[in-house]
């Protein structure tokens, strides 16, 4: 499934989708950026609550194929604008992590 | 990062890069606050590079676009209602006196608080990595201090290397036992 597909369903809505072509594999879920710097795999669709300029930079050096902001956190407009610029899909949803997580078991 | 030591560990490692001889790590807790400074006399760094530090995607570094010591630190300062800050004077603005001096400041009481972990372990890698360096470690709390300084280590041991087993062994219990006369 590729990001532009999973950003067509309801449950998503995008925030930024320079490489929407891109096919996901894999989720990855979680906040400490460090731990997940090391630990998404490219690809990965990641599941994230936190919100600030570093996912964009972790999402870009981990290679995972979007951000999925959840629980209705919103971005920043520069941070928005940033990751486009990058290169970075980022996608949201009201969804806690654990619903999302189920729903795309489902869907990849 | 899990833990605040590992930030301190990649902030330190810029000093070291930057070419320093003399670097002091000094974190300060007080009441409810911990003040975290790391002080060089490296390379520094120009304005508009100390401006960049702080975003996640400038880098030094060839290898990879993103350089994330100090928006790591930043963040984990941030989330505790904290905040970090940067001064550098850079050899090029004045050949004598130049450096770098990162200060981070936390909310010790914050939920998001990350907690200080194995400092121990961190400044003892940090010598055994780079043991021609003046490492100066001072830790406040309210119970009391712990300290060290390797040059003055130097001028007791003489010819031994900082880096022998012996020596970072001496200096990893002496912090150990520091700690335990404080805690």
């Amino acid at each position: 499934m590729t990001v532009n597909e999973l950003s067509s369903r309801e449950e998503f809505s995008a925030v930024s989708m320079p490489e929407g072509e891109r096919e996901i594999s894999g989720v990855y879920i979680g906040d400490l950026l460090s731990w997940v710097m090391g630990r998404a795999k490219a690809d990965n669709a990641w599941i994230t609550i936190m919100s600030n300029i570093n996912i964009a930079a972790v999402a870009s050096l981990a290679d995972t194929a979007c951000i999925i902001l959840a629980e209705g956190v919103t971005l920043e407009p520069e941070v928005a604008e940033t990751a486009g610029a990058k290169g970075v899909n980022i996608l949201s949803t009201e969804m806690p992590a654990y619903e999302t997580a189920v729903l795309l078991s489902k869907l990849l | 990062m899990k833990e605040l030591s590992l930030n301190i560990l990649d902030i330190a490692q810029n000093s070291v890069k930057a070419k320093a001889e003399n670097i002091l790590i000094k974190i300060v807790e007080a009441q409810d606050t911990m003040t975290l400074t790391i002080t060089d006399d490296g390379c520094g760094m120009t304005e508009e590079t100390v401006k960049n530090v702080m975003n996640p995607f400038f880098t030094t570094r060839t290898t990879r676009n993103v350089g994330m010591g100090v928006p790591l630190l930043k963040l984990a300062a941030e989330q505790t209602g904290g905040g970090i800050e940067i001064q550098s004077v850079s050899e090029n603005d004045d050949p004598v006196h130049h450096g770098t001096t990162v200060t981070a400041r936390f909310n010790k009481n914050h939920l998001d608080f990350t907690p200080l972990g194995d400092i121990v372990s961190t400044v003892t890698a940090l010598i055994q990595g780079a043991p021609n360096i003046n490492w100066q470690f001072i830790h406040q709390k309210d119970s009391g201090s712990v300290e060290l300084d390797t040059a003055e280590m130097r001028s007791i041991l003489g010819d031994v290397p900082l880096d022998s087993y012996e020596v970072i062994k001496w200096i990893e219990d002496y912090l150990k036992e520091g700690y335990e006369s404080i805690s």
